[in-house]
């Protein structure tokens, strides 16, 4: 099992390379002189010429790239002229804030999600099913953003029961904490939690019908046992799959989400470097992301053999 | 042999049955008729028949000008004097602006998925078929590409492109290569190594014969369903963009816009939102409807 | 109290798919007495494994059982209630299937699945359960039965893994034990020491084996009594001896002639029976042989045949083997 996860590793060095080279291409592409832009329209000529050689901007492309790989591997991802602070620690002190509402709610998704998709498979064409897969198709075709206008509509515009923007100050108590918390979690859960139902309820149904089940049952093991034991681990595989997946699409949301209810993480901080034209921070946030999303798939593959003590022995291919 | 026991077959249940049996089997599994005994995907098609249709006649569907500028009739809310579904902040009849703001967003979704999935499916072809360096550096950048949040991306390429519709198209379209590229490749694998495949390679076909008349036909259900939920994807990466101010620009309407107006005005009149994200709603249940049906019908691994 | 341990009377299992009714069992009667072994033989499709799914009541969910009756120590099978059920599955019959890889849960260890099964039927402690499926696992004759207990499946081979499921069927000492087709997915020089260790247990433990298989070689080696099917009926049903005798169905017949034997001439060529079983949506009608049956007359395709003991104990359904009327084996084939 070792070797398959250090044969993983390995494979995603190259991904990280042609990451941190496309991430280089694309920012490179944004129209408009960045030392300009920071300087504003009316700075001298001079300055700007200076600020562009402190860049490197009057060097060939191809120096810069260089330039670029010895600072991302040193570490150093630059300097947001917008907030006036290394992108590094600007990414540092918003990342917390993405993450407790990503995670809590694709936490509370994947439970809410994976029993929706189990009472499902197991009452396949009961009532009860339909009405959770057409919820769930819903679900799965929610314009994040506009299911956030309608959440503040609905619970600050119309009944004022809770806040509709920014994040919540445990000096205030728990109660403040929370209370901001609801709305982006919710939001931000719709999506993934329809996405578990609907993969749990199928792989599900592949599992409950194979042969392995059918065995398991005429030992005479309890029915719920057979379920929620045997069949759950041999449906698990498709859904950490997704469960990677939505981590990585949660960001997604999470920049949407973020700006709808004005939540200070990652979201509203890349939204507003695009309009400050900040590259460097643009830069720094996309590289970030795409670094955190190889990871993600790397953890992904690595649970992978896991819970399937096949996919190793399978020559390591199976899980893909 | 095989007529021989047909024959006999067909005494023992008599004519009638075995031929009507036959028939019944027949009907029931011609594709069409599959789909449309799929009760979603005719919910599903029927959504999107009828976007598609108020997309194609929108001049004789809306009741106003879609860009016309009413400074008196600002906000006006759902019927009144004659607008179907009220006024914007400009006065302007929405009713009109998502009847229009249909085609583009239609477009721009389908314009996206045709864009991607062409290129995607080329080089999924390609790297499939060719397997060894040209997979190798195929599918690694497309990995690369993979590795950033489809936002994210299509917002860089939106910086660089600028905002239009074209250009929505293009973001869109290059968002969605790499995923085409590996759902074909990944189809090409299987297809390869199937018997016809050494057979014909056996009685020397050309590789492109091979790629596009044996290799391509046979991916192409995976790539159809996909594609069909690809288009309810790319509508909302449409809203998605346009809604962050950075796909198509005022005064031409599409539902993401519309939906970006309407959040500046939510307290005073919420059914500028309400309205156009319905919409919006309502077409990629569509599409993701007729998707799954499509599916059920086309991989028979997963009808149950 | 009778020796007999399982009856089945006129069982009718019905699939209820969307193009028609399929009557994969329909209408079968036979007996299991104590320790014995009865075989169930026929082609493919021909309704063995669904009367074996019947009797422990594990019909997938477009299946039923219309109608008929199963009793096993008097208890009437489908009557059972879902507790009760689950007490007689794996208690009282334990089933072998046919393929190993996929009858074994593949992620989860050997032992657990042994030690789960044990505590399921025992009022145990799992240290004394795990005592039991070593000593089992030894019984079968896997080496290291210790340490195979934390293997995977896929980390054994097929015959291994049968091995483990025969020693998990036995761990509850069951009356009966189904083993359907349990050598069909196994290498040739496996199956015969399954079967042989099959045959052991059940003389040690005086255990019916309820055995299916389209191989008439096994049966001759195992069963004491056997029936044939053929489209979900039973065409002939008697002694394993009085069969191997004097077979009677123009049927098994033909399953008898395409057994290639040993002690035949090189380069014979090898016989089968011609053309298809037919779709078991439109059986019913008359004899459900008689398109491949050489020795068809009108009779046989405008009447069911019954099923009538033509001498003590054995069984046949065949409008032209009866007490009035015989057929000559081999008569057919010049006409036919």
């Amino acid at each position: 099992m070792l070797k398959t996860i250090l044969k993983r590793i390995l494979q995603s060095i190259p991904t990280l390379f042609i990451v941190i080279t496309i991430t280089f291409v694309l920012t490179r592409m944004i129209p408009g002189n960045p030392a300009l832009t920071m300087l504003g329209p009316q700075a001298p000529k001079e300055s700007v010429e200076q600020l562009e050689q402190e860049l490197g901007l009057d060097k060939s492309k191809g120096e810069q790239y260089i330039m670029y790989l010895k600072q991302i591997l040193s570490g150093d991802f630059g300097r947001s002229y917008s907030y006036n602070q290394s992108v590094v620690e600007l990414i540092m002190e918003r990342v917390p804030n993405t993450l407790v509402i990503t995670l809590t709610s694709l936490f509370i998704a994947l439970i809410l999600g994976m029993i929706v998709g189990i009472v499902s498979a197991v009452r396949q064409y009961s009532i009860l099913d339909y009405i959770f897969m057409v919820l769930a198709l819903i679900g799965v075709s929610m314009p994040i953003f506009w299911m956030g206008l309608m959440l503040v509509l609905l619970f600050s515009v119309n009944l004022g029961w809770l806040p509709a923007m920014g994040m919540g100050d445990p000096a205030n108590g728990m109660w403040d904490v929370l209370s901001h918390m609801i709305l982006p979690c919710f939001c931000l859960a719709t999506i993934p939690m329809a996405t578990f139902a609907r993969i749990t309820r199928s792989s599900m149904l592949e599992v409950v019908n194979s042969d392995s089940v059918k065995a398991l049952r005429a030992r005479g093991l309890k029915e719920g046992v057979v379920i929620w034991k045997h069949a759950l681990k041999n449906a698990l595989p498709p859904i950490v799959t997704v469960l990677g997946l939505q981590l990585a699409t949660a960001f997604t949301g999470a920049i949407l989400t973020e700006s709808i209810f004005s939540w200070p993480g990652m979201g509203t901080m890349i939204v507003s470097a695009i309009d400050n034209r900040d590259y460097a921070l643009i830069q720094g946030v996309v590289l970030f992301t795409a670094i955190v999303f190889v990871a993600i798939n790397l953890i992904v593959d690595v649970v992978y053999t896991i819970i399937n003590p096949k996919v190793n022995y399978e020559s390591g291919n199976g899980g893909r | 042999m095989a007529k021989q026991n047909k024959m006999p077959n067909k005494e023992l249940m008599g004519a009638d049955a075995h031929s009507q049996l036959v028939k019944r089997e027949r009907r029931a599994n011609n594709v069409w008729n599959k789909l449309r005994r799929n009760k979603t995907a005719m919910i599903g098609l029927v959504i999107i028949a009828f976007m598609i249709l108020i997309a194609v006649f929108a001049p004789l569907i809306a009741t106003h000008d879609p860009n016309a500028i009413k400074p008196s009739e600002t906000y006006l809310g759902i019927g009144e004097k004659g607008h179907i579904f009220g006024t914007d902040e400009f006065g302007r009849d929405l009713f009109s602006r998502v009847v229009y703001g249909a085609r583009i967003s239609l477009i721009a979704a389908i314009g996206g998925t045709i864009v991607g999935g062409i290129l995607g499916i080329l080089l999924g072809l390609i790297a499939g078929y060719a397997g060894g360096a040209a997979d190798a550096v195929i599918m690694r950048l497309m990995d690369g590409m993979l590795a950033f949040p489809f936002v994210l991306l299509a917002i860089i390429l939106m910086t660089i492109l600028g905002s239009g519709l074209q250009n929505v198209i293009l973001a869109i379209g290059i968002g969605n290569v790499p995923t085409f590229a590996r759902v074909v490749r990944g189809q090409v694998h299987i297809v390869k190594n199937e018997e016809y495949c050494n057979a014909g390679r056996v009685i020397g076909i050309s590789n492109l014969r091979m790629l596009f008349c044996h290799i391509l036909p046979n991916t192409i259900s995976p790539i159809i369903v996909y594609a069909t939920l690809n288009v309810a994807g790319a509508i909302i990466s449409e809203a998605t963009l346009s809604f962050l101010g950075l796909g198509i620009s005022q005064p031409t309407a599409s539902w993401g816009n519309i939906l970006r107006a309407g959040r500046d005005c939510l307290n005073t009149a919420p059914h500028i939102a309400t309205i156009s994200g319905i919409f919006i709603l309502v077409t990629v249940l569509g599409f993701n409807l007729l998707g799954d049906g499509v599916r059920d019908v086309l991989d028979p691994k997963m009808k149950r | 109290m009778s020796k007999e341990l399982l009856t089945v009377e006129n069982l009718k299992t019905y699939f209820f798919t969307a193009s028609g009714v399929s009557k994969a069992v329909d209408g079968v009667s036979f007996t299991l007495e104590k320790g014995q072994t009865m075989g169930i033989v026929g082609e493919s499709g021909s309704g063995k494994s669904v009367s074996a799914s019947s009797i422990i009541r594990l019909l997938p969910k477009i299946g039923k059982i219309v109608d008929g009756k199963i009793e096993f120590e008097g208890k009437d099978i489908l009557k059972l209630g879902k507790k009760e059920l689950l007490n007689f599955r794996g208690k009282d019959i334990a089933v072998i299937f046919q393929d190993p890889m996929t009858s074994l849960d593949p992620v989860f260890k050997i032992g657990n699945q042994m030690v789960e099964m044990i505590c399921a039927h025992q009022d145990i402690s799992k240290k004394e359960a795990r005592a039991i499926a070593v000593e089992a696992l030894k019984k079968v004759g896997i080496p290291q039965p210790e340490k195979r207990m934390d293997s995977y499946p896929y980390e054994l081979s097929g015959g291994m893994c049968q091995r483990v499921i025969i020693a998990m069927a036995v761990c509850c000492k069951p009356k009966m034990i189904i083993a359907d087709e349990p050598t069909t997915a196994l290498d040739v020089t496996v199956q015969a020491q399954v079967l042989e260790l099959l045959q052991e247990l059940q003389k040690e433990m005086n255990t019916s084996i309820l055995l299916i298989t389209h191989n008439l070689g096994v049966v001759w080696k195992m069963c004491d009594t056997v029936m044939v099917m053929y489209a979900g009926k039973t065409v002939e049903y008697a002694a394993a001896e009085t069969l191997y005798r004097n077979p009677m169905h123009p049927y098994t017949w033909g399953l008898l002639d395409s057994m290639p034997k040993l002690s035949d001439k090189v380069k014979e060529e090898l016989k089968t029976i011609p053309g298809t079983p037919p779709d078991l949506r439109l059986t019913g009608t008359g004899c459900n042989f008689c398109n491949r049956c050489p020795y068809a007359e009108e009779k046989c395709r405008a009447e069911v045949p019954p099923l009538v003991e033509i001498e003590k104990g054995h069984f046949i359904a065949c409008h032209r083997q009866n007490k009035t009327e015989k057929l000559a084996r081999g008569e057919g084939k010049k006409n036919g």
